[in-house]
C-alpha cells in the first residue's frame, strides 16, 4: 500500500517543476487523504496511469488561468486550448517521471490522458487518494496520487 | 586581403517529443543558431521515418511517447546511422533509464523539467562533441 511518507517524492517533484520551468516557486499545502473516491478536479487534468511495481494513477489538475500564466512564464506565446492541454499533460508526466528517482524503473508511467472541461470524467481507480494542494501566484491547483 | 574565417557548417537537428510545448522550447534555444531544424516528430515511429528522410546530425529525444518509445527509437536511429548525436530529454529520472539510453547509443541525458540555461548547456556540450 502507498505510504504517507512516500508523498514527499511528489511534493518535491511539484516544487521542482515550478522552480525550474516557471522560475518561480509554488507553495505546497499540507497533503490530505481523501477516502470517498472524489479528490476533485479543475478545468484541465493530465492523468498518468501507473503500472509495474505500483498500480494506480497520478493526476495534475489546474484552472486555465494558472496554465496560461505558466505557459507565458515558459516564453510560450501560443496559449490555445491545445497548448493548455499539452501543458497539463506535460506537468503530470514530468512529476510522475521524476518519481522514478525514488521508486525506480519499475514505476512505469503511461503517456498522459487529458480531460478538459468535464470534471465528472475525472475519476480514480481506488477510494483512497492523497491530495497535494498547490498554490502558485494567485492560482490553486492539485496533484492527486491514487496508488494501491 | 583579409581572409574570412571559415564558417562551421550548420548541423541538422530533429526534435522528437510528444509535447508541442517542449518541441517549441527546444526550437527557441540560443544554441539553435548553430542548428537547422529539419523536422520534429511526436512519436518514435514518425521519428524513424523522418530520420530516414531528413538525415539529421543531432536529435533531441523524449522517452515516454506513444507508438514507439524513445529507447527503442534511439536504438533504431543508431542502427541507421551510428554517427548521429542524440540528447535524451526526459522526465524519467531514475539512473537505470539514463544508463540504458546511453548504452543504446544516446550521447547525453537532460532531465525534465529543465531551465533554458540547462537546455543550452546540454546542447552546447553535444555540439562541442559534434564539432570536435
Amino acid at each position: 500500500m502507498f505510504k504517507e511518507s512516500e508523498i514527499r517524492t511528489f511534493i518535491e517533484g511539484t516544487t521542482n517543476y515550478f522552480e525550474t520551468s516557471a522560475q518561480q516557486s509554488a507553495s505546497v499545502g499540507s497533503p490530505y487523504l481523501v477516502t470517498d473516491g472524489k479528490p476533485g478536479a479543475y478545468e484541465y487534468t493530465g492523468v498518468i496511469g501507473i503500472t509495474g511495481a505500483r498500480k494506480g494513477i497520478v493526476y495534475f489538475t489546474a484552472p486555465r488561468g494558472m496554465l496560461t500564466v505558466l505557459l507565458m512564464r515558459m516564453q510560450e506565446t501560443d496559449t490555445s486550448d491545445e497548448n493548455i492541454k499539452d501543458l497539463v499533460g506535460e506537468v503530470a508526466n514530468t512529476i510522475s517521471g521524476n518519481a522514478r528517482r525514488d521508486f525506480g524503473k519499475n514505476f512505469v508511467i503511461s503517456v498522459p490522458v487529458i480531460i478538459a472541461h468535464d470534471l465528472e470524467k475525472v475519476t480514480t481507480p481506488y477510494q483512497r487518494s492523497f491530495v497535494i494542494p498547490i498554490n502558485w501566484r494567485t492560482h490553486s491547483a492539485k496533484l492527486v496520487v491514487c496508488l494501491e | 586581403m583579409a581572409i574570412a574565417p571559415r564558417q562551421k557548417p550548420m548541423l541538422k537537428l530533429m526534435i522528437v517529443d510528444d509535447s508541442n510545448i517542449i518541441r517549441r522550447r527546444i526550437e527557441r534555444s540560443q544554441q539553435i543558431a548553430r542548428l537547422e531544424v529539419v523536422g520534429s516528430a511526436n512519436n518514435g515511429r514518425a521519428a524513424v521515418e523522418m530520420f530516414l528522410r531528413t538525415q539529421p546530425d543531432v536529435v533531441t529525444m523524449d522517452l515516454t511517447m506513444p507508438e514507439m518509445d524513445g529507447i527503442e527509437c534511439v536504438e533504431e536511429l543508431v542502427a541507421i546511422n551510428s554517427d548521429v548525436l542524440i540528447l535524451v530529454v526526459s522526465a524519467l529520472a531514475d539512473k537505470a533509464t539514463a544508463v540504458e539510453a546511453i548504452e543504446k547509443g544516446a550521447n547525453g541525458f537532460l532531465c525534465k523539467p529543465f531551465s533554458d540555461r540547462q537546455l543550452n548547456d546540454a546542447l552546447e556540450e553535444l555540439l562541442s562533441e559534434a564539432e570536435a
